[in-house]
């Protein structure tokens, strides 16, 4: 469904654009529909450029991103069946509009066919699928609404465009921990009905709880990428194996990452791009940036 | 005891009424302790944290007192505190990156602030303490704008505990960084305690597995009250109040896969601070609630050192 070639994007910095960082380079990746895979990774890496690139929002500086083998263009009919929500829902939302609004001006812009009767039927249902009582919520400004009920109205929002992606960008980093995980359920109960989301974040262990398949990217690049409980279970890459060992669990005490004594990259001889270390789960070279080896 | 914290209630005034940010909580801290204070937005974690500091202009102290070494803190005297802050009191405040003044070079910056409280500048020390949360010295030669989010939070730790306090709130410090800057962070936390930085620490946060990694103790608060507090490993392996049972379950953790184990999240919200209904505060969401939970749970002890506030434990 969503198909992303050697993407690139350079930023321009410094005084009058003369110097360039290149926030993302060369990611492949796909989403299959009623997939949801997961992109982790620090400040920085890129992840959320990703996103912005997917959403049409910044155009990629090399390389193509496809839906549907089509590629990304902005505007009404991509946006009919790709949407973002991001992390911050209280910013997401016009402060003086009433919540409802929200839902007014997607059928003023998507449907506007549509008779009133059978859009307050549309709105109604999309709110109980996303667990939410329509009277609650209905009428109110953003300030009366928890951040857990805006994110979710966000979520019912996409859901009354028919969308065949979702990009959640961080979408549970501001919520507490009690309701972070009903949005993420939501999102399961979503996926088993076909839709694929892109879930971004740099939360291990909320990537993992959902993802069928885990793309690690670090300073733009993926480092390892694969099923999920391959990248986690087993995880090659020196920087994989580091951010596993620094998310505080439970039951066990915070340990050092085991250090890699070969790179399984060179070992098995690879050269170029990202190497196969088992059925899908594809592993850059360990010294990604200093590797002086062929 | 270096601190000790009785029957403090803290009101915010709103124009519709006071707002019971903190209602009545009572807890000690001993010498060398890392209480770590956890809690759903709203349950007046911070309020705690902050009354112990500066209270802003909105908050009023409602009863309560506050001990520190065997002296009352005048917490609702801003001017009074003066004398305890930063020397006995410390914070290192949530937005590290908004607290360092960013028209200053670092170095500058830290002299203006210790003369301020009339103390020299001891560059040696300075560099030293810097050097252990793996700051290099050249750091203070920068201005803030030219440090990572992390770094910056470093150096306002750094410059927090120059003065040795015996109480330091960390509010929120590592919830805006990565996990691996968390790492750093927390057990950058744990040496300052080792070293004689600190005395005792109140680490403020919303994530209870980290937390279970620096704290001795953890406090769960609910609703402006406390709910339960024991030594870290029982409040993670043998929780009592259903709050903490239902908070732990909600948590996802690197293995655990929705296709494999459904985790629940906690129905309902916490009651307004408004005007709270009388009772327990969690008895609206609360799976085994019941009659006696219309009057307000005491706090029992159950074994040294672990006090739950619930009837039906």
């Amino acid at each position: 469904m969503l198909k992303l070639r050697d993407v690139t994007k350079e930023f321009r910095v410094g005084a009058f654009g003369g110097r360039s960082v290149r926030a993302v380079k060369g990611v492949n990746f796909e989403v299959a529909p009623g997939e949801v895979v997961s992109l982790i990774g620090e400040s920085g890496s890129g992840k959320s450029t990703l996103g912005r690139m997917i959403l049409g929002l910044n155009p990629v500086t090399s390389g193509s991103i496809t839906f549907d083998d089509l590629p990304v263009r902005a505007g009404k009919e991509y946006y009919r069946r790709v949407q973002g929500i991001f992390q911050d829902p209280f910013s997401s939302f016009n402060p003086v509009f009433k919540a409802d609004r929200v839902f007014g001006m997607i059928k003023e812009t998507y449907h506007p066919a549509v008779p009133a009767a059978e859009w307050a039927g549309r709105v109604d249902s999309a709110l109980r699928d996303v667990r939410l009582n329509p009277d609650q919520v209905l009428g109110k400004y953003p300030h009366q609404l928890s951040g857990g009920q805006l994110q979710r109205l966000l979520i019912a929002r996409a859901l009354l465009l028919d969308i065949k992606l979702l990009v959640a960008d961080e979408i549970t980093s501001m919520l507490d921990a009690s309701t972070r995980i009903d949005v993420l359920n939501l999102l399961a109960e979503l996926k088993a009905r076909g839709l694929g989301v892109l879930y971004i974040t740099h939360d291990l262990s909320l990537g993992s709880y959902l993802a069928e398949r885990t793309v690690v990217l670090r300073r733009g690049s993926v480092v390892e990428m694969g099923p999920t409980e391959r990248v986690f279970g087993d995880p090659l890459h020196p920087y994989t194996r580091e951010l596993l060992s620094a998310v505080p669990r439970l039951h066990e005490a915070w340990d050092d990452p085991t250090p890699v004594d070969d790179c399984p990259y060179h070992r098995e001889g690879g050269s170029g791009g990202l190497f196969e270390a088992g059925p899908g789960h594809l592993v850059a070279c360990a010294e990604l940036e200093t590797c002086v080896r062929p | 005891m270096s601190l000790l914290v009785s029957e403090l209630k803290v009101h915010y005034r709103t124009l519709r009424g006071d707002v019971r940010a903190l209602d009545g909580v009572t807890f000690g801290l001993r010498d060398g302790e890392i209480l770590g204070l956890v809690g759903e937005s709203g349950c007046g974690k911070s309020t705690l944290g902050k009354s112990l500091i500066r209270m802003d202009g909105r908050m009023r102290r409602a009863g309560g007192t506050v001990v520190l070494d065997g002296r009352e803190l005048p917490i609702d005297d801003d001017r009074a505190m003066n004398a305890f802050r930063f020397r006995e009191v410390s914070l290192i405040p949530q937005y590290a990156m908004s607290a360092l003044n960013p028209t200053r070079k670092l170095r500058r910056m830290v002299g203006e602030l210790l003369r301020s409280r009339g103390a020299p500048l001891d560059a040696e020390e300075l560099e030293r303490r810097m050097s252990q949360v793996g700051l290099p010295r050249e750091v203070l030669d920068r201005y803030p704008i030219e440090l990572s989010g992390g770094m910056k939070q470093r150096m306002v730790m750094v410059i927090s505990t120059l003065l040795d306090p015996s109480l330091l709130i960390a509010d929120e410090v590592t919830s805006a960084l990565d996990v691996s800057t968390q790492k750093a962070v927390a057990r950058a936390l744990l040496g300052f305690r080792e070293r004689g930085y600190v005395k005792s620490m109140i680490f403020v946060t919303h994530d209870i597995a980290l937390t279970h990694h620096i704290a001795d103790t953890i406090m769960v608060m609910y609703a402006g009250r406390l709910a339960e507090k024991a030594p870290a490993d029982v409040i993670v392996k043998k929780p009592r109040h259903p709050y903490t049972r239902l908070l732990l379950d909600a948590l996802p953790e690197v293995g655990v896969r929705y296709a494999d184990r459904r985790l629940e999240g906690i129905a309902g919200s916490p009651p307004s601070l408004l005007d709270p209904p009388p009772g327990c505060r969690f008895r609206a969401r609360c799976p085994i609630a019941g009659d006696e939970c219309a009057e307000d749970p005491p706090v029992a002890e159950l074994t040294p050192g672990h006090h739950v506030a619930c009837w039906k434990v």
